[in-house]
Parts: C-alpha cells; sequence; structure tokens
C-alpha cells in the first residue's frame, strides 16, 4: 500500500488493473476517457488494450473476454451506453464467466454531452447492478469490489461515476503491484444453452435474475458503501449519493444532528438498510443528481411499509430539477430543510462586465477553412448543413456558422438525407470527422446509397479523435497496444459502398477547395469529398504569418470571415498574435489586397 | 490547517500543471490533498480553474463561494470572475497582463485589464499585484509564467511550502531537462515580491 495523487478515472483504471484486468476496450468521450489511456501507459504487460470502433464493438469484445473466464472492462460516456445499449440488453439474460465492469461515465450539467441522461435508469431497465462512488478514493475500491460481484453472479455490473469523481484528483491509497490479483482466463469453453440467447433461455433467466436481485437488495444492505451515518435519533434525514454526498458532508461540517443516508448502489436498492434509515424519521431530502432515483425508491419502500415519512427531493421541487449540483446549491438545500440560518456571504461591489470566453476552433485548425471553403462555394445556394458531433461542432459559431443541426453520433448523414427527401432543392451537406466516419457513420452512407438520396457528405478528416484529446482510430494506422497497423482508406470504404465521385483536397488551399465543392456539389445522387489536413495541435506550426501595415486596408475581412483566434484587433487595429498563429495561410487567401503574407517555414 | 486554494485564468497558462506541483509538495508533507479543474470542451480558450483543497477531514475536491483562503489569478478578468469563491480575510496573488477572449476582435468587446485591477484592489484587502509576463520575458520563456505565479504565493507565505519543497516537488514532477529555467522563475518571483 501506497499513497499517489490520482485522477478519478486514473484510481478507476488502477483499481480495476489491482483486480486482475485481462483486457479493456472502449470509445473515447468525456468524462470517461482517461480510465482506458492510463491502463494503456501503466498495465502490466498481459492486460489488453483498445479503443473500438464504437461503443457497441467495445462492448461485445469486452463480453466476449469475459465468456473466455478474463476480467475484462469497457469504458464509455453516458451516450454511449445509448449506442452499445442492444448488446447490454441481451447480455444481461446471457451473463458472464469472467468478472466484466461496464464503466459508464454521466456528465450532470452537462459539461460536454448532448444529455443529462442518468446510467442509474440503464442498471435498473437493464436489471444490472450498479455502483455509484462518492470520491476518487471509493472509486479506486468499488471498481475492485464490483469485479467480485460480477464473477460471484455471474453477471456484467455497471459501474457510474459521475465528472466531478472521473475528473477530481486526491492523494489516496492504493496496492502496491505484488497486491495485484491475478486472473488466469480459463478460456471459452462451448456450452450452446449457455452463450446463444433463445427466449426459452431468457424466460429461464429473467426468472433467476429476478430473484438475484431481491437477494442483492438484501446482501446489499450491509455492503459498507451503503451507509447510515449521523444521529440515529434525528427526526430528519438526508439520502444522497455520489459526489452530492461529499457536499452534504462537507456543508454539515459539524451540524451531526441528521441522520445520512449514503446510496453506493443504486440498483438493486439496498431495500433493509433503507427502512433502517427511515424508521424513526419523520422528513427526508433526497439529494441527487441527474433524475430522482433515491428519491422514488424511498418513497415506494414508504408505500411498501406503511410508513409516514415525507419525501422530498426533485419531485417536490424542493431540489432543483436538472443541472449539476455544486457545494453552494447542496448546502443552500440543507439550511431550508433544517431551518439553519444560511451563513451570509462576503460582500463585495458589483464587478465590472466580464469577458466572455466561448469554445472557439483552435487557430489553424483545417476544419475552419473546411467550413469556410463549402460557405464560399455555396454562397447564394439554398443549403442544409447538417453537422456531427467531434470539434467541428463549433463550426456553427459565428462567423462561420455552419452547422445547422447537431444529433448524436453519425445522425448528420442521415438528417440530411431526410431533409433532401422532404425538400429536393435544398443542396445537402452532412459533415462528419474522421473517428466519428468509422463510429458511426457508414451505414448512413450505405443507406444514401441504397435509397437515392441526393447528398454530399464532407469527410473532416484529421486524423485523429482531436475533440477527446486525441486517440487513435482505424484510420490513423496506430493502436493502443502501441502497433503500427494498416490504415482503413476513408476513399477506398466510400467506394466499396458505391460511391462514385470521391475526392479528396486539402482545405487549406482555398481556391482547390471551393472549386471541389462547386465541382462535386453540382453532380446528382451521393458523392463525397474529403477534407484531408491534420489536428493544428498535432503538427509543428509553420512561422507565423505577417500584416503589411502599407497595404492592409483595415477592411478586417480576414476577421469577420474566418474568425480565427490568430488574428487579433489592438488599438481598432487588425495585428497577427504570434503567440497563436500557426502560418496556416488561411487568411493569406482571404484578404482582399494581399496584405497577409508569410507561413513559411518552421517556427 | 485546512487550506482552500483557486487558481484561475485561461487556457494555456499551465494552471492545471501548478496544482498539481502543489499537491506533490503537500503529499511530500503528508498532508492529504485532492483538486478539481476544468477539462474537455471549456479548455478551448476558455476559461480555467482548478480548485485545491489541503488538510484533514475534507470530502469534496470543490468548496463553497466565500471560502477560499488564497486565489492565484494567472488573468484578471479571471481572477474577477472566481472572487465571489474569496474568503472575507483571503490572499489575491495577481498576474497583471490581460488575455483578450479569442472573439474580442470579432465582436469589437476587448475589455479593460485596468479596470479589473481596480476593482480587485479596492475589494481586496489582502492582494500581491505583479506583471508576470514581463517577469517571463526577462527569464526568456512565457512556459514559466506558472512558476512564478507559485513562486509569488509560496513567497508571500500563502502556502504551507518553503521554496525548497517546492523545488523538489518541480524535480519529481515537471522535466529534468526544464528544472534550471523553473528554479530561475521561482527565484526571480522571490525577488519580484519580497
Ligand atoms: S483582410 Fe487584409 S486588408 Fe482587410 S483588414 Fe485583414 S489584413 Fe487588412
Ligand atoms: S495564418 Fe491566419 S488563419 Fe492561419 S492561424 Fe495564422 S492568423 Fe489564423
Amino acid at each position: 500500500m501506497h499513497t499517489e495523487f490520482l485522477m478519478g478515472n486514473a484510481a478507476i483504471a488502477m483499481g480495476a488493473v489491482a483486480a486482475g484486468l485481462n483486457l479493456i476496450s472502449g470509445y473515447p468521450g468525456t468524462p470517461s476517457t482517461e480510465v482506458l489511456e492510463t491502463v494503456a501507459k501503466r498495465r502490466p504487460e498481459d492486460v489488453y488494450v483498445e479503443w473500438s470502433v464504437n461503443e457497441k464493438a467495445a462492448l461485445e469484445l469486452a463480453a466476449g473476454g469475459a465468456y473466455s473466464g478474463a476480467r475484462t472492462m469497457v469504458t464509455m460516456k453516458q451516450v454511449g451506453l445509448n449506442v452499445a445499449s442492444d448488446p447490454l440488453m441481451s447480455l444481461a439474460y446471457v451473463g458472464v464467466k469472467g468478472g466484466m465492469v461496464i464503466m459508464v461515465a454521466d456528465d450532470p450539467g452537462p459539461i460536454s454531452s448532448q444529455t443529462e441522461q442518468d446510467t442509474r435508469h440503464f442498471a435498473a431497465f437493464s436489471k444490472l447492478p450498479c455502483f455509484d462512488p462518492t470520491s476518487v478514493q471509493e472509486a479506486y475500491n468499488m471498481i475492485q469490489d464490483a469485479f467480485a460481484y460480477s464473477e460471484k453472479y455471474g453477471t456484467p455490473v455497471l459501474f457510474r461515476p459521475t465528472t466531478r469523481v472521473c475528473h477530481g484528483y486526491a492523494s489516496i491509497f492504493v496496492k502496491d503491484p505484488e497486491e495485484y490479483l491475478k486472473n488466469t482466463p480459463e478460456g471459452f469453453i462451448k456450452d450452446s444453452s449457455k452463450w446463444v440467447i433463445f427466449p426459452r433461455l431468457s424466460y429461464n433467466n429473467h426468472i433467476k435474475i429476478e430473484e438475484r436481485n431481491e437477494g442483492l437488495r438484501e446482501e446489499f444492505s450491509s455492503y459498507p458503501g451503503n451507509s447510515i451515518t449521523g444521529n440515529s435519533h434525528s427526526k430528519k434525514g438526508i439520502a444522497t449519493h455520489g459526489i452530492s454526498y461529499t457536499y452534504v458532508m462537507d456543508a454539515l461540517d459539524k451540524h451531526t444532528d441528521v441522520k445520512i443516508l449514503k446510496v453506493a448502489t443504486p440498483f438493486p436498492f439496498p431495500e433493509r438498510l433503507a427502512v433502517e434509515f427511515l424508521a424513526g424519521l419523520d422528513e427526508v431530502l433526497c439529494i441527487e443528481e441527474l433524475d430522482p432515483i433515491i428519491e422514488r425508491e424511498l418513497t415506494y419502500i414508504c408505500g411498501k411499509y406503511g410508513l409516514h415519512v415525507k419525501i422530498r427531493g426533485k419531485l417536490s421541487h424542493d431540489v432543483k430539477p436538472a443541472g449539476e449540483n455544486t457545494c453552494g446549491c447542496v448546502a443552500e438545500n440543507l439550511h431550508l430543510f433544517l431551518g439553519t440560518e444560511i451563513p451570509k456571504g462576503v460582500t463585495r461591489d458589483e464587478p465590472p462586465a466580464l469577458p466572455v470566453r466561448p469554445p472557439v476552433l483552435c487557430a489553424g485548425c483545417p476544419h475552419r477553412a473546411s467550413f469556410f471553403a463549402v460557405k464560399e462555394a455555396m454562397k447564394v445556394k439554398k443549403t442544409a448543413f447538417c453537422g456531427d458531433i467531434g470539434c467541428y461542432t463549433l463550426g456553427n459559431a459565428m462567423p462561420l456558422d455552419m452547422v445547422d443541426t447537431c444529433l448524436c453520433m453519425g445522425a448528420g448523414v442521415n438528417i440530411t438525407q431526410g431533409i433532401g427527401k422532404i425538400e429536393p432543392d435544398t443542396t445537402c451537406f452532412a459533415f462528419v470527422g474522421d473517428s466519428t466516419f468509422f463510429a458511426a457513420a457508414i451505414t448512413g452512407v450505405v443507406n444514401a446509397v441504397y435509397n437515392q438520396a441526393d447528398m454530399t457528405l464532407i469527410v473532416l478528416d484529421n486524423s485523429t479523435t482531436a475533440m477527446t484529446g486525441h486517440q487513435p482510430h482505424p484510420g490513423t494506422g496506430r493502436t493502443m497496444m502501441g502497433e503500427i497497423v494498416e490504415k482503413i482508406d476513408i476513399e477506398a470504404v466510400l467506394h466499396g459502398i458505391g460511391v462514385k465521385t470521391v475526392e479528396t483536397v486539402d482545405p487549406l488551399d482555398l481556391k482547390s477547395s471551393v472549386d471541389c465543392v462547386k465541382r462535386v456539389s453540382a453532380q446528382k445522387g451521393v458523392k463525397a469529398i474529403i477534407f484531408r489536413s491534420p489536428c493544428a495541435v498535432l503538427i509543428k506550426s509553420a512561422m507565423p504569418v505577417k500584416i503589411d501595415d502599407s497595404k492592409c486596408v483595415q477592411c478586417k475581412k480576414c476577421i469577420r470571415t474566418l474568425g480565427c483566434p490568430g488574428i487579433v484587433l489592438e488599438n481598432g487595429k487588425v495585428k497577427i498574435e504570434n503567440s497563436l498563429c500557426t502560418g496556416c495561410k488561411l487568411c493569406t487567401q482571404v484578404c482582399p489586397t494581399g496584405a497577409i503574407t508569410g507561413g513559411e517555414g518552421n517556427e | 490547517m485546512n487550506k482552500n486554494i483557486l487558481l484561475c485564468g485561461v487556457g494555456g497558462q499551465g494552471i492545471v500543471l501548478t496544482s498539481k506541483l502543489i499537491a506533490t509538495a503537500s503529499m511530500a508533507k503528508n498532508i492529504p490533498v485532492m483538486s478539481a479543474e476544468t477539462i474537455g470542451m471549456a479548455q478551448k480558450g476558455g476559461s480555467v480553474f482548478s480548485y485545491l483543497r489541503m488538510g484533514e477531514n475534507i470530502y469534496s475536491p470543490m468548496f463553497s463561494q466565500g471560502t477560499a483562503d488564497l486565489i492565484i489569478g494567472f488573468e484578471p478578468a479571471e481572477a474577477v470572475r472566481m472572487l465571489p469563491y474569496l474568503k472575507s480575510d483571503g490572499t489575491v496573488i495577481l498576474n497583471s497582463h490581460p488575455i483578450m477572449p479569442v472573439t474580442a476582435a470579432l465582436s469589437g468587446g476587448s475589455y479593460n485589464g485596468e479596470e479589473m485591477i481596480d476593482y480587485l484592489k479596492a475589494n481586496v484587502k489582502d492582494i500581491c499585484i505583479f506583471d508576470a509576463d514581463k517577469a517571463c520575458k526577462k527569464i526568456g520563456s512565457p512556459k514559466v509564467l506558472n512558476m512564478l505565479m507559485l513562486g509569488a504565493a509560496v513567497t508571500r507565505g500563502c502556502l504551507p511550502f518553503t521554496m525548497e519543497e517546492i523545488k523538489t516537488a518541480v524535480i519529481n514532477t515537471v522535466n529534468p531537462k526544464f528544472f534550471d529555467l523553473n528554479s530561475a522563475a521561482l527565484d526571480e518571483a522571490q525577488g519580484l515580491i519580497k
């Protein structure tokens, strides 16, 4: 045992390694990404690590490993589980042999996600046990328990931290490598009565699952992660979970005159413990993030046992229905509930208006050039620009304003077809990044070709998964095991599907790009343009460009059209911010007087 | 003794590494430590902050408004943004050099750094302001900004560490290639603040 300062996700990774992990797969997504990356960095030699093409593939791969007796983990963010929900639901019936943990990170806020969905619902829906840690240390310990429960019951289990646990850091106690468990997989043993899902098997296993979960409601009542603390004679109780538990504990500080229920296993719910908690209470405040799951369970238990305890929380409008909890709002909830005085804040003068700093595409980002080329080419046309998930969603910001729709991974390519079917006079585009192309857009292109859509697919190929921190993918020719492998060629994939016109162009060559868009989009049917230029963050910058003051007429076209952070205004005059400009030369092709030059050579 | 510290500024200023260094120094003295910071979408030219807590009996890595003992402001407007977190008798260490938002050119909306500094002076009793960007230029690297901020906080006695302890943390955390440069920056801060 020693102490280490670890990020929550790193703690989950190291906890899994300590539990004898054999295989980990996943698809990148904030806030889950660092789990797999940490295993890749610090793995014992015989642990297999991969970024799979998407969450469904990752979950199925991990299931195959667990069928073979391996201890496996699959990682994703909450919306990723939507993609993997098909195998999840069926796997819940079939079960596993080796321990299998499905790590799904939820994102209250949402801080960097499309939805505020609560994976604890997925646990109840799929009938799988679920663990919900409150802190970095608890995440480290609990992931090991999750493996043990999984193997004991032959079922995959869900492990559901939220952003603040995933991305919080703490000095925690961790095991030394000699203390790690070692799991030697027995291998896959054929047994079609176990591994082949049929209605009969599902029926029989459904019965067993209900029995098991009833047992777990009892067993989890003694699980140390679920606890009752505080004053057992109090009339008021607080029920909470996850990071909110830590806000509650900090806010209560020395005021321990309440009873506190901490729920680490939202499903199956620790019923006996909850009954014990409710005994003698008049009312309970449930402090939860995302959905009121504990609140509903407690209300149900009150009904079932005829307890007269008032259950308050989100459903009673005592706690806000959406968004992330903070120390501040939890403290306020507690003071109102307990009737204690809200401490007066520090009073200061009204601050001056603060600058807003919205996220923008980086200086030199090739996506800016791609969007600008399409915008220039389509100036007078009626268009639909269907975007997708990635850095390039930021193409929606002014002045580019080039993302009309964004829904979920791979949706743009199909949405644009739907718009085209209803509005045939609209020139329809779908923009998709290279990683998203492989993860979720290929079947959409098959659909378009088969169903005779009229659309232009734009693949923004920057040869990485930039949004989540530059993970490799099938088109990069690198794997998480460090192998150099053959790249999967996007052109060849598109040709293979039957897209006849596929052109590849460097977006930083503005004229060629605009010409290409005009030429290709004028054709009938499904056609594709691949804008290929590496992510600006990954390549060595060229020298910054220069503005010749004698030529610049201060028309500000460079700023108005591109919105590159590398061009700034200083005392009303345009200026290149040398620390940001990457010398991509896009602005040199936009300036009407040729005032901007340079961008040659390396910095 | 427990301490709540808030580091704030904009992406690329080395805030996350600074908070890691404080954590390393803290662990070397067996003081439990936690932190939380902005990650992801918010990083692209956006505001960045890191909460850091040291001491026993702490549950959450985050803390409430009005409870920070120290704000290390890498940028004036960001320090103003986070000021509600400061205790009434808390300390602010501030880099006076403003960074315009990347969209300022587009909207014409640049802001006035002086106004932010005046506000901070009027509303914080214990404040230490210096131009860390100028000091960076003197040392010859924009990368040492975080060392200057850290050095200033240590010199002011806002952190329970000596300069030697911070240097040990630097040796253990940062690429040794940059140790001399970083060490020079810490010394420079000491000279500037006294
Ligand atoms: S587009 Fe050219 S002329 Fe116009 S402001 Fe920019 S640099 Fe000056
Ligand atoms: S060359 Fe122009 S467009 Fe490219 S990064 Fe520099 S300022 Fe921005």
